[in-house]
């Protein structure tokens, strides 16, 4: 199965191990990524203006490229995941950003949210299957307790992003699970990090970071795993929990993280 | 030519506001056989009817078109009319000009051309009207009522009371309903099961009232005053008549961990039980999916212990065919399921309970006793936080858009008791807006806050955090001082919509009465006919028609069972002649007809006809004209144009059509 892939500014610089073991596990679990040729930054946030067009158009061209290779549309990162599948929603359902959209972008083809977009995650629990994974686990992490921090942007909007149920997930603890690890179930892992927030008001963003943390502590979690680097760069800098992307945790189950290092 | 006579209401300036009465009377004289037609600011009135009834003498009518509201207003009040001056009521015609006209348009000529369209189309129908018949159907002086809580066994009484025979069906191993769960009732705080019991008792001695529980309604057929109803009563495997009810089963039997219903699953009980201690009957059910006997045939300790050998294995399901005159749908209510109010932490904490579960601990009978306290540790909360609308007035899928109407009484209730046992335990009640209505409630109320000392709250929740030393942290808002609450608590309570019973749906659809968006059973007219279904025979009673709370569902039980009294208190029904009746010379006996009929009213029979000369015998389909509603489906399936509907036959249909096409 091969997908077009959106791999992200981030993941190319501060976020290099969230990139590099998503590929190298989609080749061992038989799924191939096809970065896009000359992707632009999604953003980073979904603009809010609802007359903003310009901002949306970066996703517009990655949508409408996966769209000619007649793939589906791969992001691991929280974020373009999130405003990739806002502005296909927008495209596929919005008249005006559609037709501002497609005036600006002079395609052959107008694009009208054709392009079906996926997170890692969810390829990993609809196409590979969670019960797949765990067989071709190697080194089951076993005694590992594993707090899922999903964060805001995988999960809301849920009308759109239709990810998970926003108030309880379980698709990063089924992970968890599959990777012979415990999942520690806290309260806070649905909470916002603080986001942005941390540029302007560090008191602010770490005393969310902070609710989040001490709670998954509480609940004896020896680390965090999630799938947005700004929730981690948060997170790790508020807090002595280790926090890891998920797919280094896939990799070091997979047994492919030795072998990278 | 038919004589015709129209009559144009203004219904005042429902009608005369949008449209052109004057119009509609002058283009009605250019109709064929016309020969009257007037208007009249109320034509319903005494003075309408009055020039109705000069008109028909004076110019000899032979059809009348009354130009007015739906005929489900006044279409009776019309045809009593036309009866009383010796015109047969079924050449009455109605134009309905109000709500399929008048109220639903603005401009007023072309809502007058609607109008008078309509008029055209009514007259050209009433040319065609058969002077038709009402025939006449006996009443079985029986009544069902479906459910054995409150509000059924209040119907139930109060028609028994009257001198009529009438059956309750229960689903649960007692009645009682919901009401038994209580443990007090507000506003006066009195013991749910003081009041309650005595009822149950009275239900059960009534020499008129006959209690089938363990026992679902299968099937209904039939009609108004003659329903024929299967009622599926469930292996007990207790012989009812042996059993004295001593207990001594539930003590004795090694099957102990199905979930106990009545305490919400909040304990497990026997394989053998009765939902409590003064259930009625007092007879326990064994429960075949728990009982080792029943599912690996060793075991077999309470037929032992049973000193009046009342244990019965053998028991089958056995279903029983009654007759009845009246319906009557008491069937109740549940909680909402919380599945999709991740938030509140219902599934991830044993302290976050539903009020009904409160109910039940705080209940002396309950599972801890009547003591308060938390289901994880057992030790007592010193700080309650009640939340209210949970899953009521919601605006998304989650919930229900309704208010559940009883959750801020029964919250104030919970938070008094709380306060007055435990003064030490602090009570924070989140509340969206307080509903109190109702007679001595808001000053209830006002006692929980004023005397003492409950904490409200204007805010919601948007959630609890189960904490890693076992406490919630309640994460709320207070609106009136705009700030961000965070409490931490020992126990939360969430006050859980109400929704119908989930087996009402079922029961509807057997009864054919028409239920709501929300699943709650719809009534006749909201104002004036709340306790009857729009399906003649079908009463409703309690929770199952729209949120109440006890007081409430007593007064509509009564009244249900008045209108049932009303209705076995006659010996004879006026049944409607306009049902189907099959052409013998078209029909050739297909059973297409029989196939789509939802009543059953179509059987067939051979028959000698007479077809131009030539006798032959024919299979012919017969219409029962008791069983038949007049729906019509066999009219538009008979491929032979054979089955025709009296009062509304093809040519009558045609005949309006051509007038609109006009």
């Amino acid at each position: 199965m091969k997908y077009s892939y959106f791999p992200g500014c981030t993941l190319r610089n501060k976020a290099k191990d969230l990139d590099d073991y998503a590929r190298a596990c989609a080749e061992k679990l038989g799924f191939s990524l096809e970065e896009l040729t000359d992707w632009q930054c999604c953003g980073g946030v979904y603009p809010l203006g609802a007359d903003e067009i310009a901002s949306k158009l970066p996703s517009v061209r990655a949508l409408n490229a996966a769209k000619k290779k007649g793939q589906d549309l791969v992001a691991v990162c929280s974020a373009c995941y999130h405003v990739l599948k806002r502005v296909n929603d927008d495209m596929a359902n919005v008249a005006d950003i559609q037709t501002r959209a497609n005036n600006y972008m002079q395609l052959d083809t107008p694009y009208t949210g054709e392009t079906k977009v996926l997170h890692y995650l969810e390829v990993l629990w609809d196409v590979v299957g969670f019960d797949k994974l765990k067989e071709a686990v190697v080194n089951p992490l076993t005694g590992r307790k594993v707090g899922a921090y999903y964060g805001c942007l995988l999960l809301r909007p849920s009308s759109v992003m239709a990810f998970d149920d926003p108030e309880n997930p379980t698709i990063l603890e089924d992970f968890i699970r599959a990777l012979g690890a415990e999942p520690v179930m806290y309260p806070y892992r649905n909470e916002c990090c603080g986001g942005y927030i941390s540029i302007k008001e560090q008191e602010k963003a770490a005393g969310l970071c902070k609710k989040i943390t001490d709670s998954a502590e509480g609940f004896q979690a020896d680390c965090l795993v999630t799938a947005c680097p700004l929730c981690k760069y948060n997170l790790s800098k508020n807090s002595n929990l280790p926090i890891v992307y998920f797919t280094e945790l896939l990799a070091e189950a997979l047994g492919i993280k030795e072998a990278q290092e | 030519m038919r004589k015709i006579g129209v009559f144009v209401c203004h219904c005042g300036s429902n009608i005369a506001a949008t449209v052109d009465v004057k119009k509609v009377v002058e283009l009605a004289l250019q109709e064929q056989g016309v020969v009257h037609a007037e208007d009249y600011p109320y034509m319903c009135s005494e003075a309408g009817q009055v020039r109705i009834a000069e008109a028909i003498k004076e110019n000899k009518l032979e059809g009348i078109v009354v130009c007015s509201c739906s005929p489900r207003m006044h279409e009776a009040t019309f045809r009593k009319c036309a009866e009383r001056n010796g015109l047969n009521p079924y050449l009455v015609e109605i134009a309905n000009i109000r709500e399929h006209c008048s109220w639903i348009h603005k401009d007023m000529a072309e809502a007058t051309e609607k109008a008078v369209i309509l008029m055209r189309a009514a007259v050209a129908k009433v040319h065609l009207n058969a002077p038709l018949q009402a025939g006449e159907s006996a009443v079985t002086k029986r009544a069902l009522v479906i459910g054995g809580g409150i509000a059924g066994i209040q119907t139930a009484i109060d028609i028994a009371d009257a001198g009529y025979k009438v059956d309750i069906v229960e689903k649960e191993p007692s009645i009682g309903g919901r009401m038994s769960q209580l443990d007090k009732t507000f506003p006066t705080l009195d013991c749910s099961a003081c009041i309650l019991t005595p009822k149950m008792v009275e239900a059960a001695a009534h020499e008129n009232i006959t209690i089938h529980t363990w026992s679902e309604v299968e099937k209904v057929s039939g009609f108004v005053g003659n329903f024929t109803v299967d009622i599926r009563k469930k292996a007990r495997y207790v012989d009812m008549d042996k059993c004295t009810g001593c207990g001594i089963c539930q003590e004795k039997c090694p099957s102990k961990k199905p979930l106990n219903e009545f305490n919400r699953g909040l304990n497990t009980r026997s394989a053998i039980y009765t939902p409590f201690a003064q259930a009625i009957p007092n007879v326990p059910v064994i429960d075949a999916n728990a009982c080792i006997k029943l599912n690996t045939g060793k075991c077999g300790i309470c037929e032992k212990f049973c000193q009046a050998g009342a244990i019965d294995y053998t028991q089958k399901d056995e279903i029983i065919t009654e007759q009845y005159g009246a319906i009557v749908v008491a069937t109740g209510f549940d909680t909402i399921k919380l599945d999709k109010y991740g938030e509140y932490a219902y599934n991830e904490s044993k302290d976050v309970i539903t009020s009904l579960e409160l109910e039940r601990i705080m209940n002396a009978a309950g599972p801890t006793k009547g003591h308060l306290e938390r289901l994880s540790d057992g030790k007592a909360p010193k700080e309650i936080v009640f939340i209210q609308c949970v899953g009521s007035r919601c605006s998304d899928d989650r919930g229900k858009p309704y208010c559940s109407k009883i959750c801020c009484m029964y919250t104030a209730k919970h938070a008094m008791l709380i306060r007055d046992k435990y003064p030490d335990t602090n009570v924070t009640v989140f509340y969206i807006d307080v509903r109190t209505p109702g007679k001595n409630f808001d000053e209830f109320y006002r006692r929980a806050v004023e005397d003492y000392g409950v904490n409200y709250v204007k805010g919601q929740v948007g959630k609890v955090a189960p904490q890693p030393d076992g406490s919630l942290m309640v994460h709320g808002v207070d609106l009136l001082e705009n700030k961000q609450i965070l409490k931490k608590a020992d126990m939360v309570v969430l006050a859980t919509a109400i929704e119908p019973n989930p087996d009402v749906r079922k029961i509807a659809t057997m009864l054919t009465a028409s239920i709501d968006t929300n699943n709650f059973l719809t009534e006749a007219h909201p104002k004036l006919r709340p306790v009857e279904s729009p399906t003649a025979g079908v009463f409703l009673s309690g929770v199952c028609q729209g949120p109440k709370d006890i007081p409430e569902t007593v007064a509509q039980a009564g009244a249900a069972a008045v209108k049932v009294i009303g209705l076995l208190a006659k010996d004879k029904l006026k049944t409607n002649p306009c049902t189907a009746k099959a052409d013998e010379l078209r029909c050739n006996g297909c059973s297409q007809c029989a196939n789509v009929c939802p009543y059953g009213a179509i059987s067939y029979e051979t028959r000698q006809v007479n077809d131009h000369g030539i006798r032959e015998d024919r299979r012919i389909a017969v219409v029962n004209s008791a069983l038949c509603q007049g729906c019509g489906a066999c009219t538009v399936t008979c491929p032979s144009g054979a089955m025709d509907l009296q009062g509304f036959s093809n040519r009558q249909i045609i005949a309006e059509v051509d007038a609109i096409c006009r």
